[in-house]
């Protein structure tokens, strides 16, 4: 097995830590939106890329048919779903924060957390 | 317009949200959310009957045959996954908005309706649709209108805890779509009958045990097993308690209704069971899960605290019937779906009526309750008794089957802590029921109970945990013939 020809997968693994890392390590709440859409963004690339077919193109066949290698659409389209859902969280995420720093003046978690405990 | 049914099972809620949001009138938009709801328990009951008389319904989205097209397919299973999540949806879109507890003013009202119908349209789409594909998207559709539904809470910790929601929850979303994405990769399939044909010649490969691995560790994110539990307590204590009524009986119901879905249909039971041996796995997590939720719940000093703790027992309970799986302890977890469904849905509907009178969801402030709102504590004991599992209620029918299922097995180890943990729910339920009736406060206080409008809704969810607890054909019946039809290849 060639190791190194499975870069993609080397790419969407690489992206996957950093998301994740970022969204355990940071207390800041944008960044650990930041780190959900990097997180999300290797699942998008690792479902573009099972599709690619080496040397084809974008699926649209000649009138008349012939032998046209063409890459895999339907990953493609479904990752434009998977993109909406993305935006959708990433909007959702942020509007919560912007209620956060309303509500506590910061969108640090241990400050948040500090205040909570205070409170209790 | 009968075959259609399964179309507008999901298409309905799901057009009827943006209307509300045109309506804007509190009032008119509660009446129209409840009409839509209504119809869409109507829809679900006839597609039971349907399924119970006919067979399953394949339904082919748009007319594009299954499976290139995207499939909608109800079978016994799926029937009565919906006929729950309709029935709770129903029940609890007709209790009336408390101010006290939403951060929206009034004439604000209709988003909440908007929200709730998203979610319940996505809710119903994860268990009608026959597309893996497809419950991921509506999984997210509902997970995120959920995320937005907690974060309505008046305390500003509903925000926070909305917000770690949505993290864990999109984590989990992602997770899944990468197991479906693999099983894409080795299959050149989404539709879920077609996956079962096309799977087990590739079974044995390390793809398809990544994609087992990372659906099974999703779903059990939004099902809130343990230990992937952590969103769950915050989201209900901070969130409104309507929310977490609706949400604690659907949104992990259906998270496990998937993950049944996953490992009987998709992946197979001999895969699942005698390959990856993911009992050995299971049944440990479910009887911690029992134990460490009870023992949680004992030691809380908020009541919606308390009750998500339990929650995550009792979301023990089910996945234990997973892992048993033989024909008693699945039906035991199926039967448990419905059961706490209507027990937990009822005990967060007695909660909100009790904030309509008490400020605070602390314990402390239930004093005397007993005498001054003697319909609403009752209902919490009645409930409260079909948690413990008392015959005569639900809770009762789902511990016969799940100790059936054990013994049935030769796990007498596993059966008693089905019992011990009964005793620990004794406990917590005991402490509530004790401050709420036996405080030595001198004066009686008034009677000032909730209204009619409020304490209706909630008996018809405490009414029926005794009626399934008595007539258990159509809980237990239909549960059995699931678990006999998802065992069915296996047996």
């Amino acid at each position: 097995m060639n190791i190194l020809g499975l870069w993609n997968y080397w790419i969407v693994i690489a992206l996957m830590m950093i998301g994740l890392y970022i969204l355990i390590a940071r207390e800041n709440l944008v960044k650990k939106v930041m780190g959900l859409n990097i997180f999300q963004v290797s699942v998008i690339m690792f479902w573009v890329s099972i599709a690619k077919v080496r040397g084809g193109t974008a699926p649209i066949v000649p009138e008349g048919g012939g032998d046209v290698i063409y890459s895999n659409p339907l990953p493609h389209v479904l990752m434009l779903t998977a993109i909406v859902v993305g935006v959708a969280t990433t909007g959702l995420g942020l509007a919560l924060i912007v209620r956060i720093h309303e509500a506590y003046g910061s969108i640090e978690e241990d400050q948040v957390r500090e205040m909570d405990r205070a409170e209790e | 317009m009968t075959e259609h049914l399964p179309a507008l099972q999901t298409a309905l809620p799901l057009l009827a949200a943006p209307v509300c949001v045109l309506l804007r009138r509190a009032a008119l938009v509660r009446v129209f959310a409840v009409l839509v709801t209504w119809s869409c328990l109507a829809i679900a009951l006839s597609l039971l009957q349907e399924v119970l008389g006919h067979g399953e319904i394949s339904y082919a989205l748009g007319g594009w045959v299954a499976p290139l097209g995207i499939e909608y397919r109800v079978d016994i299973l799926n029937a009565y996954v919906l006929v729950l999540v309709a029935t709770i949806a129903s029940v609890v879109i007709a209790f009336p908005l408390a101010g006290r507890e939403l951060r929206i003013p009034k004439e604000r009202f209709f988003l909440f309706y908007a929200l709730f119908l998203l979610c319940l349209a996505g809710l119903l789409g994860i268990t009608i649709t026959g597309d893996l594909f497809n419950i991921f998207v509506f999984l997210e559709i509902s997970s995120l209108s959920a995320y937005a539904l907690i974060g309505l809470g008046r305390d500003r910790r509903a925000l926070t805890a909305g917000f770690s929601y949505l993290v864990m929850g999109t984590i989990g979303g992602t997770f899944i779509l990468i197991g479906i994405g693999l099983v894409y990769q080795m299959t050149g399939t989404l539709n879920i009958v077609d996956l079962s044909q096309r799977l087990p010649p590739v079974l044995g490969t390390r793809t398809v045990w990544m994609a087992f691995a990372f659906l099974v560790v999703g779903t059990s994110i939004k099902l809130a097993a343990f230990p992937l539990h952590q969103w769950l307590p915050n989201a209900y204590t901070y969130g409104p308690s309507v929310v977490a009524s609706f949400l604690s009986a659907t949104a992990t119901k259906v998270a496990y209704y998937v993950l049944v879905r996953l490992l009987f249909t998709v992946f197979g039971f001999a895969f699942v069971f005698e390959r990856v041996q993911l009992s050995a796995l299971l049944l440990p997590l479910s009887l911690i899960a029992m134990v460490v939720g009870s023992l949680a719940a004992i030691y809380q000093t908020n009541i919606k605290r308390l009750l998500a703790y339990s929650s995550i027992a009792q979301i023990g309970y089910m996945t234990l019937g997973l892992s048993l799986a033989n024909l008693d302890g699945l039906t035991g977890g199926l039967v448990h779906l419905f059961n706490h469904g209507l027990i937990k849905g009822g005990l967060f509907l007695v909660v909100a009526c009790a904030l309509s009178r008490v400020e605070s969801p602390r314990i402390e402030s239930l004093r005397g309750l007993g005498k001054r709102m003697p319909w609403t504590m009752a209902a919490f004991v009645v409930g409260g008794l079909g948690l413990i599992g008392i015959p005569g209620t639900v809770g009762f029918v789902s511990k016969w089957y799940l100790v059936l299922g054990a013994l049935d097995q030769g796990l007498y180890f596993v059966a008693f802590m089905v019992l011990a943990s009964s005793l620990l729910a004794v406990v917590y339920v005991w402490r509530v029921i004790e401050v709420m009736y036996f405080s030595d406060e001198e004066r009686a206080p008034e009677r000032d109970d909730a209204p009619l409008s409020m304490l209706l809704p909630t008996w018809v969810l405490i009414g029926a945990t005794i009626y399934f607890g008595l007539d258990t054909e159509l809980t237990a019946g239909v549960a059995e013939q699931a678990a006999a039809y998802l065992l069915g290849g296996a047996s």
